[in-house]
């Protein structure tokens, strides 16, 4: 199932922190409200894009985990 | 004077009631303060090579990544990061027994031996330092690691403050037109002290 997104990263292949860092760079250029979709193979960015909607204050919306690939949906606020 | 005694044990009672009122109102409101004070982190980059390089970069892109101010103050060989172009940095592998000498690619048999080459060797071979760099740029990029010069760009983006530590600028006989024009600040130890007394991380690296 695939949620509705404005901006989409691939981050595939990226290890820590660049998902991360990728993400917050697409959110800067973003409007509230919108959307983005990351894609991630990184496990260790499950966590770090928690601790990054908690410090943040930017909301995670939903997450979905297929075959080792992770997708995050975050909203700017 | 009959009514001394009494004084006395009012103002007891009165003190033990503020302190404990006190005490309540203040750590409410030091939780509420911490709360709302955006957090920041202040660190020292003293390192030029291509491994010291990431770890100012990787902290202070993460943390203006979280929403904190971020600054760090490149002092002696760390001015070496902020020079415009950053992709000539070595790692070196002599006199540094902790870096594991092995090589990205061959069979897996192949990848897992630690080649434990003498220190007198690594001095002698001609072109060890730049070899042992290119393949360590490579297991970087085997491992998605971001390579140094992009991740310098993610902190610019992000609003890491980059100060240059004027002193040693000097010393080493740089000058700002050796460095990326996002430096912003060419500053001493007076400026970063203040900068490291209000951050709640502070770093040397």
């Amino acid at each position: 199932m695939s949620t509705a997104h404005d901006f989409d990263i691939d981050a595939r292949g990226l290890n820590c922190p660049l998902p991360v860092l990728r993400a917050k760079q697409a959110i800067g250029h973003m409007q509230r409200g919108q959307v983005l979709r990351v894609r991630a193979t990184d496990s260790d960015s499950v966590r770090d894009f928690g601790a990054f909607c908690r410090h943040s204050g930017n909301e995670s919306v939903s997450f979905e985990e297929n075959g080792g690939e992770y997708i995050f949906y975050l909203r700017k606020t | 004077m009959g009514s001394l005694p009494e004084i006395a044990v009012l103002d007891e009672l009165i003190n033990l009631r503020l302190d404990e009122i006190l005490s309540e109102r203040l750590g409410k409101m030091l939780t509420a303060m911490k709360a709302n004070k955006t957090p920041s982190m202040a660190i020292i980059a003293t390192g030029g090579t291509l491994d010291t390089g990431y770890l100012p970069f990787i902290l202070s892109a993460t943390a203006a990544a979280l929403g904190w101010n971020a600054s760090v103050f490149f002092t002696f060989y760390g001015l070496q990061l902020l020079k415009k172009d950053i992709s000539d940095l070595k790692v070196s592998p002599l006199g540094n027994p902790g870096m594991p000498m092995t090589v990205p690619f061959g069979p897996r048999w192949f990848r897992d031996i630690n080649w434990e080459i003498p220190n007198a060797i690594q001095a002698f071979v001609p072109g060890f330092e730049a070899v042992a760099t290119s393949l360590m740029k490579r297991k970087f990029r085997d491992n998605g690691v971001a390579n140094l010069t992009e991740l310098r760009h993610l902190c610019v983006d992000a609003g890491v403050h980059l100060v240059a530590c004027q002193m040693t600028v000097d010393l080493l006989g740089f000058t700002p037109d050796d460095f990326i024009p996002e430096v912003t600040e060419y500053a001493g130890a007076a400026t970063f002290l203040p900068m490291a007394r209000d951050a709640d991380v502070s770093m040397f690296m």
